[in-house]
């Protein structure tokens, strides 16, 4: 249905949803292309698509009955654009029986259980409509998803429905699923997690009892209280901090015993003096009935500790979750060939031995690395190296796993596996470079330890003076300046701040994975950008159309699409979903050149379809010089159409920028950061983007290797750098910078190494972060300020005895609570 | 005031019950999803047309 009707605007009753925007898809929000007029009715109201596959996507919803969907969801669907094509012959990889036994569990005969990991979930309506999309399955049992992990666990009977029916149906309703091997690890963290829930459940909840007795006590001190009741109260207070200090202090005294018999002083070591010290003289007034008890201030140190480090932890755990998230970049098969080269076997990838031969078809991706033996073909190795367009491959060639083969059959031959494929060497070279990272959190370590042996220097020379001046009360004093300078402000003012932080930003579509990162954020003075996939969407796109005299653009366009549904090739897949529906044609006679172009008859005319070199090499047709001429200057990518004797259309194709790309640039360089472009891609294409962006460096061409040694460059130039990337290729440049972002859909290597990973699709998340990295800073400043003056002031004052020990514990514990409630004020 | 010898043991078997529950849910897994939950409660699901209604229709 190619038209040249107007742009679809203003359905009427768009926006009532929320997410509906007048000019962009209905369902997955992206802008409505101008040529095209996709329809479908949804609750009462006519709704424009982008594309065939959102409008198949919402099809299926519909016909299932979840209207419902559109009516809660908060944000719009994952686009449907690039789902139709492969998913099916993919899928049924799942059914064979080697993945099978890696990732189903069979419960009985009949019944099995996979757990999947789900991808274009962005709103909790997603959850809803996965999980009544499955249940209403025929032979599905039981559907969970969680929402916070993004994953599935499905149970389904083995005689009515396949793995593979259960994926493909997923696939339908516009998301991805994978089944992945819910392994040891993960196991592990969950349970963890668990533990340090209960942890913190364990010292609120007995801290809170503590606190009421200690509230009463401080009340009776002031007004008076029976002796009795003291008595009977102090004894209920150690009771109730037994637990909290033998079941939900053990990390601390656990870590701070570790760093001890490691000849460290780490943070934990003065937190778990500070506790034991407290209890145990807290005890002795207990049991003698005379001084001071402290076990409130035991309670509140240990709950607000535990609190901060569980939800530290809880978003890394979420991050190292969604990590795994996207496909594996190897594929789970092989099809193996006998040395004659004529039976073919499925096998596991895993088993691939140097000397193989494998067939990989179009679409799939080269299990491991090799020499090509025979077959021409169009490989990309985008994840490898960056480089947008696929690369022209001839026997004798090197391929390279994870790539993927775009055009034509190939066989090769194995000749690095496992840990020798260049994959593994990126691999190690990012946990080499992650090494290298100097860990903030150590220098906070050093600072506080450095305090604490000040501190426990001045109580002990306090307890000698007093000792000789006044004996009966040095006991009392040396307590008061101990508890007095326990730097429980210092050790909250960070961790608070931090973990409000962090909840603030995740709210934002932000993953904070190393918060010591957000330090650094200040101090950023380059920011380096890579271009596919960062900047751009990584997809070409149509951008003109231009024809020769007597032919119509339309027309054209829709003979080229035509052909191009035979072609795997990116730019094909451009024009045929830049085309629409396409019209039926009797197509005969289709061939691919690798590397070149299409050739097919349609109603007895041969048409040719590909690069410059393509065409004049197979028609007689001349290219006008100044088709030539846009091609070389612009450096597209383009396509011309044309029969036997002339030529017919030309079709350029651009990769769209984002659309907050350049007012994040904007905003960047107005904070009087640099901008700098570094790209794997042609010179010519990066240029194009650099000047729509107005950035003003930039460099092409560069491996990730090459990336690398230009980050460690401005580095030693004493610039702090963030990259911000999305690839394979950037990963080891995302471990090596000082700060890393990477972008929304990112490969999952590149989602390991980035300190900061950007939920939502777009770029703005950047400007954001900085925001938020300055205000933390400033409550982290305030917080500290207050800390320190606070200690400082209390020791001496209290050094000359005019501080009562519980005078002291009320002055730590309203100090901390003012580091808290600063803290807060971060997650408004 | 000697009923606090009454209260407070009350109190205090009140804060096992409340801690048990609470470990219970936590090994139970009713923390392991904080959102999903939050939403799932607020969709409408007698809409739903799949294939078991309409067997059970037949």
């Amino acid at each position: 249905m190619v038209s040249n009707l107007s742009k679809s605007e203003s359905m009427p009753g768009c926006d009532d949803s929320g997410t509906g925007v007048a000019g962009a898809c209905f369902h997955c929000g992206l802008a409505l292309s101008p040529d095209l007029d996709f329809r479908l009715a949804i609750d009462g109201a006519e709704r424009a698509m982008c594309c065939h596959g959102c409008l198949a996507v919402a099809q299926a919803i519909i016909a299932a009955g979840h209207e419902n969907f559109y009516r809660v969801r908060t944000e719009t669907a994952p686009t449907g654009r690039e789902l139709i094509p492969d998913f099916i012959r993919e899928s049924e990889i799942y059914d064979t029986a080697e993945i099978q036994r890696q990732y189903v569990h069979r419960l009985d005969a009949e019944i099995c259980e996979a757990s999947l990991i789900l991808e274009g979930i962005t709103c909790a309506a997603c959850i809803w409509l996965i999980e009544q999309y499955l249940a209403g399955l025929r032979g599905v049992e039981q559907v969970r998803v969680n929402y916070a992990t993004q994953r599935a666990l499905v149970r389904w009977d083995d005689s009515r429905i396949r793995l593979s029916e259960i994926l493909h149906s997923i696939r339908k309703i516009g998301y991805r699923a994978v089944p992945y091997d819910p392994n040891r690890q993960q196991e592990l963290h969950r349970r963890q997690r668990g533990q340090q829930l209960r942890r913190l459940a364990v010292a609120g909840l007995f801290g809170m009892q503590v606190m009421m007795l200690s509230i009463s006590l401080y009340a009776g001190a002031w007004s008076g209280m029976e002796q009795s009741f003291t008595f009977f109260f102090r004894w209920l207070s150690l009771g109730l901090t037994l637990p909290v200090m033998f079941y939900a202090a053990i990390p601390f005294f656990h870590s701070a015993w570790r760093d001890l018999a490691q000849r460290r002083v780490g943070m934990d070591v003065p937190v778990s003096i500070a506790i034991l010290v407290a209890f145990a003289s807290s005890c002795m007034a207990t049991l003698t009935g005379d001084g001071e008890i402290y076990f409130d201030s035991i309670v509140m140190f240990v709950f607000f500790l535990s609190a901060s480090r569980y939800f530290e932890n809880m978003a890394r755990q979420r991050c190292a979750g969604s990590v795994e998230k996207l496909v594996q970049s190897l594929p789970l098969t092989a099809t193996r060939l006998q040395a004659n080269g004529d039976r073919e076997a499925t096998v596991a990838a895993a088993t691939l031995a140097i000397g193989d031969r494998v067939l990989i078809r179009p679409g799939e991706t080269v299990p491991a690395d090799g020499t090509l033996v025979s077959g021409f073909s169009a490989l990309d190795e985008s994840l490898l190296n960056g480089e947008s367009n696929p690369l022209d491959k001839q026997p004798g060639d090197r391929l390279l796993g994870g790539s993927i083969n775009v055009t034509n059959p190939l066989q090769m031959e194995v000749g690095a596996v496992g840990a020798d494929t260049v994959m593994a060497e990126i691999q190690r070279s990012i946990e080499r470079a992650q090494a290298d990272k100097p860990p903030l959190a150590l220098l906070a370590d050093r600072v506080a330890a450095r305090f604490i042996s000040i501190v426990l220097l001045v109580v002990a020379g306090v307890a000698i003076f007093w000792w000789i001046e006044d004996a009966e009360r040095w006991f009392d004093i040396a307590l008061a300046v101990l508890i007095v300078s326990c730097p429980c402000a210092l050790s909250l003012a960070m961790p608070t701040a931090i973990s409000a932080m962090l909840g603030k930003m995740q709210a934002c579509g932000l993953l904070v994975k190393r918060a010591a990162a957000l330090e650094k954020l200040n101090h950023v003075t380059h920011v380096v950008f890579d271009k596919t996939g960062t900047l751009t969407l990584g997809k070409p796109v149509l951008s003109q159309v231009v024809s020769a005299a007597p032919y119509d653009s339309a027309e054209c366009l829709g003979i080229a699409a035509a052909i191009e549904q035979h072609s795997a090739h990116p730019l094909a897949r451009a024009l045929v979903h830049a085309a629409g529906d396409i019209a039926d044609r009797e197509l005969s006679g289709v061939f691919s050149v690798a590397g070149g172009g299409l050739h097919a008859r349609i109603d007895d005319v041969d048409y040719f379809i590909g690069n410059c070199e393509f065409i004049t090499a197979n028609s007689c047709a001349e290219i006008p010089g100044q088709w030539l001429e846009s091609i070389d200057s612009d450096a597209l990518s383009a396509v011309i159409l044309a029969c036997a004797d002339e030529v017919m259309a030309l079709f350029t194709f651009v990769d769209e920028l984002r659309e907050d790309a350049i007012t994040t640039i904007e905003s960047l360089c107005a904070r009087g950061i640099s901008v700098t472009l570094m790209s794997g891609d042609r010179a010519a294409a990066t240029r194009q983007v650099a000047l729509q962006t107005g950035i003003g460096n930039c460099r092409a061409g560069l491996t990730p290797q090459q990336k690398m040694e230009a980050v460690q460059d401005l580095q030693t130039a004493g610039a702090v750098v963030l990259m911000v990337g999305d690839g394979i290729n950037d990963a080891p440049v995302l471990a090596g910078a000082d700060v890393s972002i990477a972008a929304a859909g990112a490969s999952s290597l590149a989602r390991v190494n980035a300190d900061i990973v950007l939920i939502a699709d777009r770029l703005d998340g950047i400007d954001q972060v900085f925001h938020m990295a300055d205000r933390t800073r400033r409550v982290i400043r305030q917080n500290m300020a207050w800390a320190l003056f606070y200690n400082f002031g209390a020791i001496p004052v209290a050094a000359i005895g005019l501080v009562a020990p519980w005078l002291a514990a009320i002055g730590m514990s309203l100090s901390s609570l003012l580091v808290v409630i600063n803290a807060l004020r971060l997650t408004r | 005031m000697e009923i606090i010898y009454l209260l407070i043991p009350i109190s205090l078997i009140l804060l096992g019950l409340i801690v048990w529950i609470l470990l219970w849910a936590v090994g139970d897994g009713q923390y392991d999803d904080l959102e999903g939950p939050a939403h799932r409660i607020l969709m409408d699901e007698d809409r739903i047309v799949d294939d078991k209604s309409e067997q059970a229709k037949k």
